[in-house]
């Protein structure tokens, strides 16, 4: 049977949709779509490959999200799925989706700053309270809860809250 | 029954790649001795978070050597099935984590220097090794501002955390020069454009350590004899004990997995 073109979009599409809907399972508001970690899906001769880029380079949520791909695509259909490793171009905060970025906040997350701001030695972030709106806020540790996260305080609220570190 | 070592030929990409793995391994493997035992627990998280960082590194580094090498190797065999003169990083990295003072100025002196080294290394003729410092670079950053912040906060803070962190220097200061050398293998790599030249960076790291200890109230030490070996495989006593527990799993129970 000769396959058309028309059919591999089609086939390439569903099987981004599935792979797509894949969720980050430290953070399973956002899907690895919304994350960026989610880079290229190709079909050749029915067969797909999906590329995905880890956050961090020792994320321990990586084997989870390939499994959970093959999962999904298995589910649609697809039979014999791989999962690619792509290290290059680095990930980087900046690949977060604005849809993304609106789900991290309503999850009680802030979302990352723009990556320019990590250069600077002694950290002077703002960050704006996802619970309150305020800017008023302070870092009470670097490094949170997972790789990705600072725990920071609102100044206003008071509540403590996970800061998304820009990357 | 005990797991035997393997053999690993040692080209001279296979062995810069294997000491970059090692490096981040060891240190990784040190910083990860302090989860339950940091003076706070945003610090337990820190140190924890940051050994995750390196080891994520250090498995990157040893799929590529094992791939390279091409000899049936992979990442497990080369970080559980080498000896302790099979080892190949910095002989700072494996140095006893002593008080919380030793562990960030040891953070400290290599967060300066891999996050200079990563960036510089992001421009490697070698597309893998540019991808794995791409990563690595961003990581290093949060990793000096970290232990930059420790440094000021310990020597500009009481007189006993200050008297602690200028004895760490003064003790670690020896080992920084390791970071800086290069050795006839490298220095193939580096004419190739597929390693960075370390020497040029050292002042540059000189200038952000430099600061930092001013603003830190610290002195540097003003010796420069500079102990080496790591590099080649000659390490101190300390990295066999380290060995034998990391390897211990896989030593005792040949192939073991869960």
């Amino acid at each position: 049977m000769v396959t058309t073109l028309a059919d591999d979009a089609e086939l390439r599409q569903r099987a981004w949709d599935a792979a797509a809907s894949v969720v980050d399972p430290e953070i399973p508001v956002l899907t690895i779509a919304d994350l960026g970690v989610l880079r290229q899906v190709t079909v050749r001769d029915g067969r797909v490959e999906v590329a995905i880029t880890p956050t961090y380079s020792g994320c321990p949520a990586m084997n989870m999200i390939a499994l959970e791909i093959e999962l999904a695509l298995a589910r649609s259909g697809f039979r014999d799925p791989k999962v690619r490793i792509v290290l290059s171009p680095a990930w980087t905060t900046d690949w977060m989706s604005e849809d993304g970025r609106r789900k991290l906040r309503d999850y009680g997350i802030a979302p990352p700053q723009a990556a320019r701001s990590r250069r600077a030695l002694f950290g002077v972030e703002e960050v704006a309270c996802p619970h309150c709106g305020a800017g008023d806020t302070e870092q009470l540790a670097e490094f949170g809860s997972t790789s990705c996260k600072a725990l920071r305080r609102c100044k206003a609220c008071r509540e403590p809250f996970d800061y998304f570190k820009c990357h | 029954m005990t797991a035997p070592s393997i053999s690993v030929s040692e080209t001279p990409l296979v062995l810069y790649t294997l000491r970059r793995a090692d490096d981040a391994l060891i240190l990784g493997h040190r910083l990860s001795e302090w989860c339950g035992h940091a003076p706070m627990l945003e610090e337990d998280m820190a140190l924890s978070n940051m050994a995750l960082d390196l080891l994520g590194q250090a498995r990157t580094f040893y799929t590529y050597a094992a791939a390279v090498e091409g000899n049936g190797n992979d990442e497990d065999k080369l970080a559980y099935l080498r000896d302790v003169r099979q080892y190949r990083n910095l002989l700072l990295a494996e140095l006893p984590n002593g008080d919380f003072a030793h562990t960030m100025v040891r953070q400290f002196f290599y967060s300066a220097f891999a996050d200079l080294y990563w960036r510089a290394m992001m421009t490697s003729s070698d597309a893998t090794l540019a991808a794995i410092a791409a990563k690595s670079e961003k990581e290093s950053a949060y990793h000096l501002r970290h232990s930059s912040e420790w440094i000021v906060r310990l020597g500009d803070g009481t007189e006993e955390s200050h008297v602690r962190a200028q004895r760490a220097i003064d003790d670690l200061w020896a080992f920084t020069g390791e970071m800086f050398a290069v050795d006839d293998s490298e220095r193939g790599l580096i004419e190739a454009g597929i390693a960075a030249d370390p020497a040029a960076l050292r002042p540059a790291w000189l200038g952000t350590i430099t600061a930092v200890a001013s603003e830190a109230t610290l002195v540097l030490p003003g010796n420069d004899w500079m102990q080496q070996g790591g590099r080649s495989g000659r390490h101190s006593e300390h990295l066999g004990h380290l060995l034998s527990e990391l390897q211990s799993m896989q030593r005792t129970f040949p192939g073991a997995t869960w």
